[in-house]
């Protein structure tokens, strides 16, 4: 799609992200798990030694499911000088978790974004709101970071990272701007009052033609994604603490409407919010591996 | 003596007159219907978009303003006609003008841009039940229409692609955001457009069906609104129904606004 | 754990809520996998390795139009899911 796209500027593109943890030396641990995220629009890979956060890399998922996981995971392996061989196990997560060809098992992303939260939210996390690219998930989890409640809704565009590239190629605003330019306004508007994401987009043509500033049209969609999120957290219950993963939680614009709304604030993490469900899918694999005792190898 | 019905659209105003005849000696009702349809000026403020309308109407069916007695409004923007007598829902005016167009008619089907909904009514018209899905794209005449955009064809060619086609592929998409990614998979992969024009269309219908389901399905069925010009949607709806006939009215786009003047002359 | 399977969109909140911990020695015998006409769900074993109830994939996407057989319009007052299940593990939000 991107080559057909020509000169076409993508203002939905956002930035992948390849990061390890120099400090820690791989070759002396003793179990190396990986999580492997393979959702519908990006994919993530998390390598961690011995329980621990040691390397990720997200990027956007290609044609094929397989395909992306490979890639994913050569990003973090590339950079470590790890081989596939090297990984004890590998847990599969999100959408596409099936088709990891080396995974041993498939978790659910809903699982694995509880386990994920809970490392890197810490264990007194207990509500977390998962915007990925084309669903949304509320989730309510126990100390340990077991789902206690929880709801996904991926039939629907509104209040996924879908949404809201469409907003952004509609309103040509890089995707990364949005949130930045969402408070840039001269006084709060009210939210979009179409949720669907197709109505939405006409009737942020109709504020435009009505004298709305781009970035009063993107605050009133962002305060319209809050509103929607915040309702799916309601019906499973909001407890404190509160982490916000996915792409989305990378857009202020959205994310301090939603404190506004709950009245709490989201408890902020050093990593990439993307993440979340492959490092839960590999700290599900360093479980695992604990249980049955000596290591296999990579399929 | 004149009443009129007034149907405000999200991109379209119709305005129906219904003229009092006296038939026989006994008064009765004749549809002298003389009607005025223009697009929505966007930079209009829908009170001056209906009143322009209007009187637009008045002139071409050459009517005295103060010769309608009557003006009942429908349609999403019926609040905001500020000349109107009364307003009911589209509902009642969609059902009332169904079975006023086609008398068989019990259970009516109507998918305009923005809406689609299942209506169960009696003989003479009113609304006994309905169930619709509004404010999704999904069940809607928009699903189709970004569809066709996606394929590159016209509504129209859309719909008449559709018939050339026999195959049946399930879109797993509900949503109209998804559902173009989808399409735009499906093309990738080289599936013929009127497959994927088939698919979208049965996808719809199978959704408007399942609203007049529960309704309860009885009588003729007859569909209203934009789509009746959609002849593959037409055909979908009949295999989905599961029904040989789908009563189509005349002038479906008016439909609603008749059922207002219908209810304007009636209330009289 | 609860379970909720279904969505939200402009037209209103459709989830079916499965209250799994319920489903562990099921004293109905898995009603539910007979009592719905359409056979909505199914039994998975889910991430703790429980074996619960949980509404089949394919229909999590559209409960709006796949429950309107027992839903009419015009109200209902009890559904073959709900009633068959006796220890009480199944809603519905709408």
């Amino acid at each position: 799609m991107a080559d057909t796209a020509g000169e076409k500027k993508e203002y939905w593109r956002w930035q992948e992200n390849c990061w390890i943890d120099e400090s820690k030396d791989w070759r002396s641990a003793k179990i190396i798990t990986a999580g492997i995220d393979v959702g519908s629009v990006s994919s993530q890979a998390v390598i961690c030694v011995d329980g621990e956060l040691y390397g990720f890399n997200s990027m956007r998922t290609g044609n094929n499911s397989p395909d992306s996981a490979k890639n994913a995971i050569g990003g973090v392996l590339e950079k470590s000088g790890m081989k596939l061989e090297d990984v004890h196990y590998v847990v599969g997560t999100g959408y596409g978790r099936v088709n990891v060809p080396f995974a041993h098992k498939a978790i659910t992303e809903i699982a694995c974004h509880a386990r994920g939260a809970n490392y890197m939210g810490g264990n007194g996390i207990r509500t977390i709101l998962d915007m990925g690219g084309q669903d949304c998930k509320a989730i309510h989890c126990d100390e340990k970071g077991k789902v206690t409640n929880f709801l996904m809704n991926d039939k629907c565009a509104a209040g996924t990272g879908r949404g809201m590239e469409v907003i952004s190629d509609l309103m040509q605003i890089p995707i990364a701007e949005l949130g930045a330019r969402s408070f840039d306004v001269d006084e709060e508007p009210n939210a979009v009052s179409s949720v669907c994401v197709v109505f939405a987009k006409s009737e942020a043509l109709g504020l435009l033609k009505a004298g709305y500033s781009k970035n009063k049209v993107v605050a009133a969609y962002c305060q319209a994604m809050a509103e929607r999120v915040v309702s799916l957290l309601e019906r499973i219950g909001v407890e404190k603490d509160f982490f916000i993963t996915g792409g989305i939680a990378k857009n202020p614009g959205v994310v301090k409407r939603i404190e506004k709304l709950l009245g709490i604030q989201a408890v902020q993490t050093k990593y990439d919010s993307q993440i979340a469900g492959a490092l839960g899918a590999a700290l599900f694999g360093y479980t695992l591996m604990q249980k049955q005792g000596a290591p296999a190898k990579a399929a | 003596m004149y009443s009129a019905g007034i149907d405000m659209g999200s991109r379209t105003v119709k305005v129906v007159f219904l003229e009092e005849l006296k038939v026989d000696g006994a008064p009765q009702l004749k549809w002298g219907v003389k009607g005025k349809h223009i697009m929505f000026p966007e930079d209009l403020d829908a009170d001056q978009a209906a009143e322009k309308a209007f009187d637009e109407a008045l002139q071409a069916a050459g009517i005295a303003r103060d010769k309608v007695t009557r003006v009942v409004a429908t349609g999403a923007g019926r609040k905001q006609v500020k000349f109107a007598t009364a307003d009911v829902t589209e509902v009642s005016a969609g059902a009332k003008g169904a079975v006023f167009m086609c008398p068989t008619a019990r259970t009516v089907i109507d998918v305009g841009a923005e809406e689609g909904r299942g209506i169960k009514a009696d003989g003479d018209g009113k609304v006994v039940d309905f169930a619709g899905n509004e404010k999704c794209a999904a069940g809607a005449g928009a699903f189709a229409e970004s569809m066709s955009r996606a394929l590159q064809l016209s509504l129209k060619d859309f719909g008449q692609a559709s018939l050339r086609s026999d195959k049946t592929i399930p879109m797993n998409a509900q949503c109209t955001v998804f559902a173009e990614s989808e399409v735009v998979s499906l093309i990738h992969s080289s599936t013929p457009k009127e497959d994927i024009a088939k698919a979208v269309l049965d996808a719809v219908a199978s959704r408007v069906t399942a609203m007049a389901r529960r309704v309860g399905i009885e009588g003729e069925v007859a569909l209203i609104g934009g789509m009746v010009h959609n002849v593959g949607f037409v055909q979908s709806l009949k295999t989905a129904l599961g029904v040989d006939q789908v009563l189509l009215p005349e002038m479906p786009e008016y439909v609603s606004a008749l059922g207002a003047a219908l209810l304007a002359a009636e209330n009289k | 754990m609860i379970a909720n399977y279904g969505y939200k969109d402009g037209s209103g909140e459709y989830y079916i809520s499965i209250d799994t911990d319920k489903c562990i020695s099921c004293p109905a015998g898995r009603a539910c996998l007979t009592a719905c006409p359409k056979g909505m769900f199914e039994i998975i074993t889910d991430d703790y390795d429980d074996e619960v109830a949980a509404v089949k994939q394919s229909f999590r996407r559209s409960l709006a139009f796949d429950c309107t057989g027992c839903k009419p319009a015009g109200g209902y007052s009890s559904l073959p899911c709900m009633t068959g299940c006796t220890p009480g593990a199944i809603k519905h939000s709408w």
